[in-house]
């Protein structure tokens, strides 16, 4: 890209894995970690909002290597700012560490 | 969620209120008393017809609708009506006419654009303006949009020739592939000279607000973007 200037629009979250217990792994329900968020109170702005897997994959679909799983904040998870996310299918265990987009809507403000 | 009853029951079957008590407390007096308007005369479903013969009493009701011959022999499933009526989208409070608003998503994502006003299906009317930014009139989702703080006074527009209508686009006939128009194709529509002048009469107002102020011209025409380090929600927009 030619203009160098930033045109970042979200925000950056980090896969921390999936929610569960001791035993049990409940897959439907991812946790993320959203950078600069540390406290439940911050996970506020997040809630509700769009997140986006963005992955390649080897197989050309439509022209493009490049996939997105769709996902939306639903709530926070403990008290040191992780939240609760669903996807539209579940995050493949691959994607533990990788970041992913917290997109800015649906706005609030 | 549902509160709690203003007559709880004390005992089953035994309200704790009396019935004149319970009106007393629903105050339903207070309500002015709705009238009923008259109802329009029902439009005929029969109609009288001449008919032969001395014993036939010479006219005859006879209904408009045939009844049908046959009966289905198997009730078809109706439809279930619904009783929901679409509720008038409500703009958020930090929405205004004149606030600058940051676009989050589509092709104009990240420009900073004026409100206008709000249609009547909810969505937005923003212009760019178009001679600032890029971003012409166009119709933009709440969800999709950010309100900041920035107002500018937009006073002197007439948006009244606005409406959802107003952006309903033209339906083209499907023409049969021909080796022309295929390669019409590859080629842009001009604008319609209206719009341009729509687009134009409206910037006008808001493009001589912006000269009176130093730095907003220069401020819509900045586009917003996170950069390492800015966390939305520390934010003030």
């Amino acid at each position: 890209m030619v203009n160098s200037r930033p045109h970042r629009l979200y925000a950056k979250g980090r896969v921390l894995g999936f929610r569960r217990s001791k035993r049990n792994v409940k897959e439907h329900t991812s946790l993320l970690q959203i950078e600069g968020v540390r406290s439940t109170e911050d996970t506020d702005f997040y809630l509700g909002k769009r997140v986006a897997y963005v992955y390649k994959a080897k197989r050309v679909i439509d022209g493009s290597r490049i996939r997105v799983i769709w996902g939306r904040v639903t709530r926070s998870h403990g008290t040191s700012g992780v939240v609760r996310a669903k996807f539209r299918s579940n995050l493949p265990p691959r994607s533990f560490g990788a970041s992913v987009r917290i997109m800015l809507y649906p706005s609030r403000v | 969620m549902a509160h709690a009853p203003t007559n709880p029951l004390i005992a089953p079957g035994v309200h704790r209120y009396s019935r004149s008590q319970a009106y007393a407390k629903k105050a339903l007096f207070k309500k002015a008393k709705q009238v009923a308007p008259a109802k329009a005369a029902a439009p005929a479903t029969t109609k009288t017809v001449q008919v032969g013969g001395a014993k036939n009493n010479q006219t005859r009701e006879v209904p408009l609708v045939k009844a049908p011959r046959f009966y289905a022999a198997e009730d078809a499933p109706v439809p279930k009506k619904s009783r929901k009526a679409p509720r008038p989208v409500s703009l958020r409070a930090s929405i205004t006419p004149g606030t600058v608003l940051i676009v989050l998503s589509g092709k104009y994502r990240g420009k900073r654009v004026v409100f206008l006003k709000q249609l009547e299906s909810g969505l937005l009317l923003v212009t760019g303006p178009h001679k600032v930014n890029g971003v012409p009139i166009r119709r933009v989702n709440q969800a999709y949009v950010i309100a900041t703080s920035t107002k500018i006074d937009i006073s002197g527009v007439n948006t009244e020739k606005f409406t959802d209508a107003y952006f309903k686009r033209d339906k083209v006939e499907k023409k049969k592939a021909t080796e022309e128009a295929l390669f019409e194709a590859g080629q842009k529509k001009p604008v319609d000279a209206s719009r341009v002048q729509d687009q134009r009469e409206v910037d006008k107002a808001i493009l001589a607000t912006l000269k009176k102020d130093r730095i907003l011209r220069g401020y819509l025409n900045a586009s917003f973007a996170l950069s390492r380090g800015q966390f939305p929600h520390l934010m003030k927009f």
